[in-house]
């Protein structure tokens, strides 16, 4: 197998390999940090860095982790670079690291960056891997964004905190749809968009892991 | 080779070693930003502060929020067990949160009186003052107590009477978004402005009612439009203020302040 190119690297994880669309990974943050713009693309851009990061220095010294304890090691560098991203936040977005609260903190749990230095960088040299690692970052801040957008301005009738729509609150015409401010719904997003997706990119479906039966007939089961 | 790599002195050595770089790099940060975060948090109750006391917006820069805080606010220490100001506690360190955890300073509420959820009670807190002339303009209150999902932190801001609302607002909380977080709403916000505390018998009567209020019922005055779709947090709201406005609150420093014996 050759070695991938870093422009692969970069743009397959957008639409072909998303991480949230394709490998259904990273989907509590994106249910639970969606429901304004601002917040999925502060947690897009910490997230990026924090798989870039990571899997750049966990590739620098992937020859000399031991394979007993390498998740382990994973788990430090992962959780460092979370706390720095925490504690970088509360310095200078405060108001936006209020309502990010514990998801940032728990970027650490998040699938795609254990699995990208599991799956990529303990295998590939650091400057593929940090690109890898931005790439995925990229596919999850793909999703976010879109859900961000659908169900701020729908749920909210805003972007950005700025007003598109004016809802019936505010004296305009738009009867704002709660659910979509509700983690459901990004469920429901995050379906239609995979849906959208496989659609589009046929390779993407997966093959049924089972066969129905052929429907009995009345006579047969007489 | 791998065996060399495998071995049990190796992989406590670079257990060790990642570790060490880890804490280094972790403290490092934490260390280098820790004035700017202590900053921050001060500068954010300061401005909520502000804006509950109607005297600035939110896009105020950090620079004018500070001068203005500086200028018309003065920060008192409170007895909340007697009802006056207090000497004890040093307004511009001390912490009334870090208080009510604290033995020493603060109280267990018993089931019944804990109405607003917050299980202790500070004996010292601290309310903020707004003098015009060396006349009480705005007492500020901090209020909290807990809603749907978090506990809400917040402030009441009384007009010089201590019966009429010229602020109030929340500067932390985790509520739904879009159901119990519209209690940040500017708009709901400004529903309480001029709204009054206690009924002609003195008794407290603010009140979050389900729905809109009736402008022509007496309690109209009192009342104050709740939240579509938000019901425990609107419970928890009335709770909390109910719980600070009340006996185990600041009842006795407001009835003392009215007198002028605090």
């Amino acid at each position: 197998m050759s070695q991938p190119t870093i422009k692969e690297v970069l743009l397959n994880p957008i639409f072909n390999n998303n991480p949230i669309g394709l490998q259904i990974l990273g989907i509590c943050s994106a249910l639970a940090v969606t429901s304004n713009l601002k917040t999925a693309l502060v947690m897009s851009i910490a997230l990026t860095l924090v798989t870039g990061f990571s899997n750049l220095f966990i590739s620098m010294i992937r020859s000399q982790i031991p394979s007993s304890i390498r998740m382990i090691v994973q788990m430090v560098i992962i959780a460092s670079l979370v706390i720095v991203v925490d504690q970088v936040l509360k310095a200078f977005a405060f108001s936006l690291s209020k309502q990010l609260s514990v998801f940032v903190g728990l970027i650490i749990t998040n699938c795609i960056v254990m699995g990208r230095a599991e799956a990529f960088a303990m295998q590939n040299p650091p400057v593929l891997s940090f690109f890898d690692g931005i790439g995925n970052g990229l596919g999850y801040s793909a999703m976010l964004i879109v859900l961000g957008i659908v169900r701020e301005l729908f749920g909210a009738g805003k972007l950005m905190g700025y007003e598109i729509i004016p809802v019936i609150n505010d004296g305009g015409w738009y009867q704002p749809n709660g659910l979509l401010l509700l983690p459901p719904s990004a469920f429901f997003l995050i379906g239609l968009f995979i849906w959208a997706l496989r659609s589009w990119k046929k390779d993407q479906l997966e093959k049924p892991s089972f066969k129905m039966a052929p429907q009995v007939s009345n006579k047969e089961a007489y | 080779m791998s065996s060399q790599k495998e071995s049990t002195v190796r992989t406590l050595v670079v257990a060790l070693l990642v570790c060490l770089v880890c804490s280094v790099f972790v403290a490092g940060a934490a260390i280098a930003l820790k004035p700017t975060q202590v900053e921050n948090r001060q500068l954010d109750k300061q401005r909520s502060i502000l804006a509950i006391a109607g005297l600035g917006d939110a896009s105020m820069s950090s620079a004018q929020v500070k001068a203005l805080f500086a200028e018309r606010i003065s920060a008192r220490i409170v007895d909340l067990d007697t009802g006056t100001f207090s000497d004890a506690q040093n307004p511009a360190t001390f912490d009334p949160l870090k208080a009510s955890k604290d033995p020493k300073l603060s109280a267990v509420l018993e089931g019944s009186d804990d109405i607003a959820s917050i299980k202790r009670r500070e004996r010292f807190t601290t309310v903020y003052l707004v003098e015009q002339d060396g006349k009480l303009e705005t007492v500020i209150l901090p209020v909290r107590g807990y809603g749907l999902w978090s506990t809400l932190h917040g402030f009441m801001a009384l007009q010089g009477d201590l019966n009429t609302v010229a602020g109030f607002g929340f500067y932390q909380h985790a509520e739904t978004p879009g159901l119990g977080g519209e209690v940040d709403n500017p708009k709901w916000k400004s529903l309480w402005l001029g709204k009054t505390l206690f009924d002609d018998k003195g008794e407290l009567a603010i009140q979050i009612i389900k729905g809109n209020v009736d402008a022509q019922s007496a309690q109209a005055t009192h009342q104050v439009d709740g939240l579509a779709g938000a019901t425990l947090t609107q419970n928890g709201v009335n709770n909390l203020l109910h719980f600070w406005l009340g006996e185990n609150g600041f009842a006795q420093f407001l009835a003392n302040l009215q007198k002028g014996e605090a």
